[in-house]
């Protein structure tokens, strides 16, 4: 291990360690604009210059690997005077118009030119402009700005896997422009606006909206897909105005989705704000009393029999605890958290996390995907895939449609049934599977959500028993979900007590009459038409499909607006802050259904979120784990079936509406037609 | 330079002819396996050849055959002021303006291309038989001013020897390429100024003589020694 000095720091680093990661090391800053620690090595900014002893120049030390003995000096007059030069240059051609710019206080240049800029210009000529690109509905771009440090090119073609950036003509004139200028078709587009260490690539949507030192905020946890992106809600008054990623190397390193970003604006349309109440068949604007009193009278008497309740996607733990205690003290084992249908074994956790970890993918050699689009169900999780495809010796496959993933894969074939083939090693990729280290499987919904979903489940875990996927310190059967509440109220215990219907039974019950209330608690993905005759009474914070067919509206908070417990798809506990308070008369959720236990007689002993957690812990001790992905027993589970030979339905069609929130989204809506309608849409003559 | 980009009007498609496949797979098989995009300068070339510029669909055509984005190739295109992004004449003068060429004379021989042909730097004659452009330095200072006439380098020119250059490739002629003054490649113009006598044979030699004179000047100082101090 080479030792070398920095600074007048001795420090012992890794062979092929760069200077720039050796300072970084032991506390050492280095200004850098090209230089990230997720991309390649580009060093074209040449803002890391150092002075090495016995180096002819200053070196650019991002690029420049340590050796034996060497002595660095980073803030050498010689360093300083090189770093002003190249800052000096790179003013030359950039506009200096922050006043303007949306990147004005949160910007690199913005900050390193307050350390390195000359106090005077000294070009004279005209400085050069470039024309603006198009890059979609996300990307605001003023390309005058760019300083070329094409970190956005590096990330489409590593990270996001769409090489559609590039850097045209030479010089001067090099421009940084998708290609054609298309719009950048990926779901982690957004991202380049994070890298971008200027004001060329500037979110569209939040364009002119704000300046980063209004802003409050708040930690949180996104909800719009499984993977539990780490968040950080930038809100001003009552608006969350963006959401930006923080980082978490086991779940999100510091990527995020552009559904998870942008469909924040949705918070803003379509909002519950007030109970309303059905009468003559419309509902009414009503208040607390009159919509709690409605309940009451329909059902107060009821058996629990007749009652039942549905979780939706993004409801946090807290609300389904409450709710699941509120319909157990009515006497109702009727209650689901899979509004899909899916068909999930709640009574064996390892048979519903994504046991390996998110993390835990780029140790794997060997990844079947079964029935998962993880492009579009989790973009995040689908980037740890390629950036493990990347590096290499890895055999990926998949059972389903041939999609376009981002990486290379081998397709298996669009038939389940081919899962019993791999698990009884008739398949050529049993071997594969068997020979692998570390090898895993990937379920997805569109897999569990089929009506032989339990077989499929069942012959998933057979290849996993059979193909040696579940071996000492590695699990590699591995369930990806696409709803941010599932896992958590799996692990409550939200599902059928003794007795109880499914998600299946319940909606069938009240199209047939025996179940008499339903009570959906931000549930819109189900089909409502299904609910026949039943009294509705929906929770939620958006008028969305649930809401238009209730009889009673209770108005609930979105993710931004209460403090909430989420459980990522691996089995992680994370807590969200709230950011902003709920609209109007909305209020957060477990409060309203203890609210509503007291007027049914029924009061529930939770006076405080404190009190909830408490009973959660209670319940499943997992829940005082926070930030914790705990690992779960390999026990039996699934019941062995014939599975048909039939390929998948997606759960996911449009990846930019999947939700409530989403679908109120403006941005989600341009992107829709940017990206899922322009293929499909018939071209007039008007268009390009 | 200005920004280079590729051109409004394109064609509809593009594929190589017979004989470019041919040239196209022996370019790729010099490079290693999965390295095909080596071959992305060949091909843009040969696309060139082909079309006389490099267009939208031979740049695609080019990024399926190497398996790369098309972005890839249109950076490569871009970057490379030797590949016309757009439609050029049946002849593409290029005059290097470069310093040397222009401390040479090169705004006389532009001067001569735009009186000859009656186009400005940058367009092309209605018929398509000529267009004009700039080229960057061309490498060949020591024959300035230069003119790129296709493959050819045209050197050494002047207002009028451009003009003649010129009548000779609008007869549909192929001037032979090099410089235009009486001179050999990049050797000095005109005669010779030094060297240009025959030098002096080498003297001959007479070893017997020299021999002869060495045993003498011998035997007389063995003589010396062996006389008798005085």
């Amino acid at each position: 291990m080479p030792k070398l000095t920095i600074d007048g720091i001795a420090v012992e680093v890794p062979p092929n360690t760069t200077i720039l990661q050796a300072a970084e090391s032991v506390g050492v800053e280095i200004p850098r604009f090209c230089y990230h620690d997720r991309l390649s090595i580009a060093g074209n900014c040449r803002m890391c210059l150092v002075d090495v002893e016995k180096s002819p120049k200053p070196v650019a030390s991002c690029a420049m690997p340590v050796g034996e003995g060497m002595v660095v000096h980073t803030k050498s007059d010689r360093a300083n005077k090189a770093r002003g030069g190249v800052m000096e240059f790179l003013l030359i051609n950039h506009p200096l118009d922050c006043p303007i710019c949306d990147q004005g206080g949160e910007c690199d240049l913005q900050d390193q030119a307050m350390a390195y800029g000359f106090d005077r210009g000294r070009f004279h000529e005209n400085k050069r402009a470039v024309k603006d690109k198009y890059m979609g509905p996300v990307v605001e771009t003023v390309m005058t700005r760019c300083i070329h440090c094409t970190r956005c090119v590096r990330f489409a073609t590593e990270v996001a896997g769409v090489p559609q950036l590039g850097a045209t003509g030479r010089g001067e004139d090099m421009e940084i422009t998708t290609y054609l200028e298309g719009a950048l078709s990926s779901e982690l587009s957004g991202n380049v606006v994070d890298l971008c260490p200027v004001g060329a690539l500037t979110s569209k949507p939040y364009a002119f909206n704000a300046r980063p030192w209004e802003l409050r905020k708040t930690e949180s946890v996104d909800v719009m897909d499984a993977v539990g992106t780490n968040v950080r809600l930038d809100a001003r008054g009552r608006v969350v105005l963006r959401v930006l990623p923080r980082v978490n190397e086991d779940v999100n390193e510091e990527w995020m989705a552009d559904k998870s970003r942008h469909a924040v604006d949705g918070l803003r349309y379509q909002r519950l704000d007030q109970p309303y109440v059905r009468k003559n068949g419309k509902l009414q604007p009503a208040s607390w009393d009159e919509a709690f009193g409605a309940i009451v009278t329909k059902i107060k008497g009821l058996p629990g029999s007749k009652i039942a309740a549905l979780a939706g996607d993004t409801v946090d733990a807290e609300s389904m605890m409450v709710l699941k205690d509120l319909l157990t003290a009515l006497g109702s084992g009727n209650l689901d958290c899979r509004q899909d249908g899916a068909a999930l074994d709640p009574s064996v956790r390892a048979s519903y996390i994504f046991n390996s970890t998110i993390a835990g993918i780029e140790q794997a050699d060997a990844i079947l995907i079964v029935g998962s689009n993880p492009r579009k169900e989790a973009p995040v999780l689908n980037a740890r895939i390629r950036k493990r495809y990347l590096r290499g010796g890895v055999a990926i496959a998949t059972v389903g449609d041939a999609i376009d993933l981002t990486y290379k894969y081998e397709h298996l074939g669009a038939d389940a049934g081919l899962l019993s083939r791999i698990a009884d090693g008739s398949h050529p990729f049993a071997a594969t599977l068997k020979s692998a280290k570390k090898p895993m499987i990937i379920v997805g919904m569109a897999a569990l959500t089929r009506a032989d979903g339990a077989a499929v489940l069942a012959a998933a875990k057979s290849v996993a028993d059979n193909c040696g996927l579940v071996k000492d310190g590695w699990n590699g059967f591995n369930v990806l979900h696409t709803a941010a509440s599932r896992v958590g109220g799996l692990d409550l215990g939200f599902v059928p007590g003794a007795g109880g219907k499914d998600t299946r039974g319940i909606l069938a019950g009240a199209s047939g009459g025996e179940i008499e209330a339903v009570y959906l608690l931000g549930a819109d993905e189900i089909n409502t038409a299904k609910l026949g005759k039943a009294f509705v009474i929906y929770q939620g914070h958006h008028g969305d499909r649930g809401a238009h067919r209730a009889d009673v509206v209770l108005p609930g908070a979105a993710y931004t607006e209460k403090d909430g417990t989420y459980v990522n798809t691996e089995g992680r506990v994370q807590r969200g802050l709230r950011a902003v308070f709920p609209p109007g008369d909305a209020r957060e959720d477990w409060t309203i259904i203890r609210a509503l236990s007291e007027k049914l007689g029924k009061t529930l002993p939770y006076d405080s979120i404190g009190q909830v957690r408490a009973r959660m812990y209670y319940v499943n001790p997992l829940f005082s784990g926070v930030d914790k992905a705990q690992a779960a027993d390999w026990k039996p589970f699934g019941a062995a079936g014939a599975v048909a030979a039939t390929g998948f339905d997606y759960p996911v069609k449009n990846y930019y509406m999947t939700d409530p929130i989403s679908r109120a989204s403006r941005t989600m809506a341009q992107c829709t037609e940017e990206f899922v309608l322009a293929g499909s849409k018939q071209m007039t003559g008007t268009h390009g | 330079m200005s920004t280079r980009s590729l051109a409004k009007d394109q064609p509809a498609s593009f594929a190589f002819n017979a004989d470019y496949i041919a040239q196209a797979k022996r370019v790729i098989a010099k490079y290693p396996a999965g390295r095909q995009a080596s071959a992305v300068i060949p091909l843009l070339d040969l696309a060139q050849r082909q079309e006389g510029w490099v267009t939208k669909p031979a740049i695609e055509e080019i990024a399926k055959i190497l398996d790369m984005a098309p972005i890839r190739v249109l950076e490569v295109a871009t970057f490379y002021t030797m590949f016309n992004l757009a439609p050029v004449g049946k002849t593409h003068v290029q005059i290097c303006t470069s310093l040397p060429c222009w401390l040479r004379g090169s705004n006389d021989v532009v001067r001569a291309c735009k009186e000859k042909l009656g186009i400005g730097m940058g367009e092309m004659t209605p018929d398509g038989s000529f267009s004009l452009g700039e080229l960057e330095c061309a490498g060949a200072c020591v024959n300035a001013p230069v003119a790129q006439i296709g493959d050819d380098y045209f050197e050494d020119l002047d207002h009028a020897s451009t003009g003649k250059l010129l009548d000779a490739f609008k007869r549909g002629e192929k001037p032979k390429a090099g410089p235009v003054i009486k001179r050999d490649s990049s050797a000095p113009a005109g005669d010779a100024i030094t060297l240009t006598e025959n030098p002096a044979p080498p003297q001959k030699q007479d070893f017997a003589a020299a021999k002869a004179a060495f045993e003498e000047a011998k035997a007389e100082a063995a003589a010396k020694a062996a006389a008798p101090k005085a």
